[in-house]
């Protein structure tokens, strides 16, 4: 395997090939926010947290599906980069109900840990306040679609790791959302194993427990990364 | 099967007249089909069966004034009417055997020889409203698949690649890729199964070029994708149309089950070692299909939703492979390329634009329709010279080229000759060829709420400045509309266009903000009138 030297933030960092920018950028302790990405997925690049300036590429691009080359010269906080994240936190603030304070997960949210490092104490742009549903048909959890970020890990972990795919998506634009089976209520599902990594993959309280209340709800992240691991690198440990 | 005798086994006898009627898109709106039919059974009803022959034809161009029939008497001398009623068709008959040939009286009659006409350079168009694009016999008297011939049998797909590199011809789909590099990048992915893909998911509001070229000249497109196929070593063919085209999917099945029975698809053809197979997809519609990442989703039959390149689709595609994606009139250029040579081509248009292009020229202006203009030529002979300015006298006051990814043109630019770089450089974008004229009681403001709602609505969801930027800005431009807007709102207007534009996953949200920000470039005293309005 041959490996590849580049520049991140003026620092010289050295990359195996074909990793991502945003592996190198992890391994290098850069931190780079993300929001869709989830170790083991797919990537998608939806988000566009992830996105850097690379010098002589005209277009920023996401960190999670570019892959290294040798001699890149990479910026990853900028401060135009910074106000552009910190305007699509924003925009997914005031695009869904994101109430923390009646949250689940309120205290175990990525996109209150997004808002919280961008320094976003207020929104400027137009709150839509949109009249989404809440689906507790399923016996052990709950989807709350107000605090739903479209980032589709739900639906890549469920086809991806489970093989089931229960989650899909439908319509577009502002009215997309995630669905269950053809449309159904989640407890109709007849594809749906119960297995819970969904509920486990998702960023913020939109699946939860059901029975938990506002902060109690714990992403068991390690129930992922031990799939991940095992299936990546035949390695069965916790 | 020789082309030679293709032909011999096609040829029909000629009649001493020949009347052509427009019987695809806004013609056969405005029933052009009944004429068709009454001028049929006109004929026979004065015993001249066997000396007029009567063909539904593809598009004649001035679409504003249809339905149009061109009558073509034995001394090739051409009337063109116009808004042709059915209970006129016996007033069009009779003036035929009539010598010499009256005008009559209650018919509207078009002259040809308005710039509308002689400024056109027909090269995509040369066969619409020539040839019955339902009968494979009439493309092929009219030159049809030797071009195609040509290639399979006298060029290697080296040649043929360099050919179409030779002559300069770009992506007509707007973007303005040039097509050789990309037709050159598939071909020399390693050899195996790759595939190549026709974009007739034309869907801009106001353009409507592929959809006519589809209608009035099928075979020409599927001629210029097995010439491409055999270039680039795929043996199998996607045409993605989008499903409000009817006509246009009716007209290519056509095409293919025709070209298929000619041994024109299929295996060996021309007794060449080469294969092509081609297929229909239908767009479900989706604007956002027509982005080449969607629109190879959509064909696998995935959500048609874009992801990122790279990887591009020439080195992985349709399920992975190597996949070349044009659109229509890219590929309806190409065997009049071969045909005539890379040169004749590129001594046609500009230094970096070559050839023509086809707009389909439409909103405030007299002569709306469609029009093929070489490259070069400046917006102002197209919209004052072809179009005749705005109707009523009004003040022409700018052309949208592009739709919702383009911009606007003020009228004191239209001196811009019409090239990929200087419409680029004005804020705009060629584009697929939508020309919207618009006049001085068009509010400029109006036109950026529309094409962002437009885009708002098409917006595929997967990417949040494209989904969530789209309602913002659209929420700011209405209160722009309804003069409820601040100094904060235009402020935040400009804001969030350049944070869309510029983290968007795909063109249809890197592009979204264009017409705000061409708006705001040229009429920003529009927007702030807005504002000081507000009481």
């Amino acid at each position: 395997m041959s490996v590849k030297t580049l520049t991140i933030d003026n620092q010289l960092i050295s990359a195996r090939e074909g990793e991502t920018v945003l592996e190198t950028a992890r391994n290098a302790n850069i931190g780079i926010p993300t929001l869709c990405h989830l170790e083991g997925l797919s990537t998608v690049g939806a988000c566009r947290l992830c996105l850097v300036e690379v010098e002589g590429v005209s277009k920023l691009l996401p960190a999670c599906v570019t892959v290294v080359q040798e001699g890149m010269m990479i910026q990853t906080h900028t401060e135009r980069l910074q106000h552009y994240r910190r305007m699509i936190v924003e925009l997914l603030l005031a695009e869904g109900n994101h109430v923390c304070a009646v949250c689940v997960s309120n205290g175990n949210c990525e996109l209150q840990d997004l808002a919280v490092e961008m320094g976003i104490d207020h929104v400027d742009l137009t709150y839509q306040f949109p009249d989404r549903k809440v689906d507790i048909s399923h016996a052990r959890f709950g989807i709350d679609h107000n605090r739903c970020v479209l980032c589709t890990r739900c639906i890549r972990v469920c086809d991806e790791v489970e093989g089931a795919h229960t989650w899909d998506m439908a319509g577009r634009g502002h009215t997309a959302h995630v669905i269950s089976d053809l449309n159904q209520p989640w407890g109709e599902a007849s594809s749906c194993t119960s297995c819970g990594k969904c509920v486990n993959a998702c960023p913020t309280g939109a699946l939860f427990h059901r029975g938990s209340t506002v902060g109690e709800m714990q992403h068991e992240r390690e129930q992922l990364s031990f799939i991940m691991t095992a299936r990546q690198q035949q390695q069965w440990v916790r | 099967m020789d082309l030679t005798q293709l032909k011999q086994s096609t040829s029909a006898a000629q009649k001493k007249y020949h009347i052509r009627c427009c019987t695809v898109g806004g013609c056969l709106s405005a029933n052009s089909a009944a004429v068709k039919e009454q001028l049929k059974t006109a004929i026979a009803a004065s015993n001249l069966t066997d000396q007029v022959q009567v063909s539904g034809v593809g598009c004649m161009g001035l679409c504003s004034q249809g339905p149009l029939v061109r009558v073509e008497t034995e001394n090739a001398t051409e009337v063109l009417y116009r808004q042709v009623q059915p209970e006129q068709s016996a007033a069009i008959v009779s003036s035929l055997t009539q010598s010499p040939h009256p005008e009559p009286v209650d018919l509207k009659t078009q002259p040809t020889d308005s710039p509308f006409f002689t400024r056109q350079h027909r090269i995509v168009l040369e066969n619409s409203g020539r040839i019955d694009p339902e009968k494979i016999e009439e493309y092929i008297a009219a030159s049809g698949y030797e071009a195609l011939h040509h290639c399979l049998r006298e060029m290697s797909s080296a040649e043929v690649v360099d050919e179409i590199t030779r002559s300069g011809l770009r992506g007509r789909g707007g973007a303005g890729y040039p097509t050789g590099l990309k037709w050159a990048t598939v071909a020399k992915m390693p050899p195996g199964q790759k595939y190549v893909v026709c974009n007739a998911d034309e869907g801009d509001p106001g353009a409507y070029m592929d959809r006519s070229v589809l209608e009035s000249d099928p075979h020409r497109v599927l001629e210029g994708l097995e010439i491409a196929a055999y270039a680039v070593g795929a043996n199998q063919g996607y045409i993605y149309v989008r499903g409000e085209y009817p006509l246009a999917i009716n007209h290519l099945q056509t095409a293919i089950r025709q070209a298929k029975r000619h041994g024109l698809l299929g295996s060996q053809i021309f007794d060449s070692p080469f294969d092509f197979r081609v297929d229909l997809r239908i767009g479900a519609g989706a604007f956002v299909c027509g982005e080449e990442t969607a629109l190879m989703a959509s064909i696998e039959g995935k959500r048609g939703i874009p992801r990122p390149r790279p990887p591009y689709p020439a080195e992985s595609g349709l399920w992975g492979r190597p996949t070349l994606i044009n659109n229509v009139e890219t590929y309806a250029n190409i065997a009049p390329i071969i045909r005539k040579g890379a040169d004749w081509f590129a001594s046609i248009g500009t230094e970096q634009s070559k050839g023509t292009k086809v707009f389909s020229l439409t909103g405030k202006v007299k002569n709306a329709g469609l029009i093929e203009v070489p490259m070069g030529i400046s917006l102002k002979e197209i919209v004052e010279g072809m179009g005749q300015g705005a109707p009523d006298g009004a003040q022409v006051k700018a052309v949208q080229t592009g739709g919702p990814s383009g911009g606007c043109i003020p009228a004191d630019a239209f001196d811009t000759s019409v090239d990929y770089e200087s419409l680029k450089a004005l804020g705009s974008i060629m584009g697929s060829g939508g020309m919207i004229v618009m006049d001085e009681h068009t509010h400029m403001v109006d036109v950026a709420q529309f094409f962002m709602q437009f885009c708002m609505d098409e917006s595929c969801g997967k990417c949040i400045p494209c989904r969530a930027g789209t309602v913002q800005l659209y929420q700011l431009l209405t209160k722009f509309k309804e003069h409820r807007a601040t100094p904060a709102d235009l402020e935040q207007l400009e804001m969030l266009c350049d944070v869309v534009q510029h983290t968007s996953l795909c063109g249809l949200g890197q592009s979204a903000p264009n017409p705000v920000l061409s708006t705001l470039r040229y009429f920003r005293d529009e927007y702030l009138v807005a504002m000081v309005e507000k009481t």
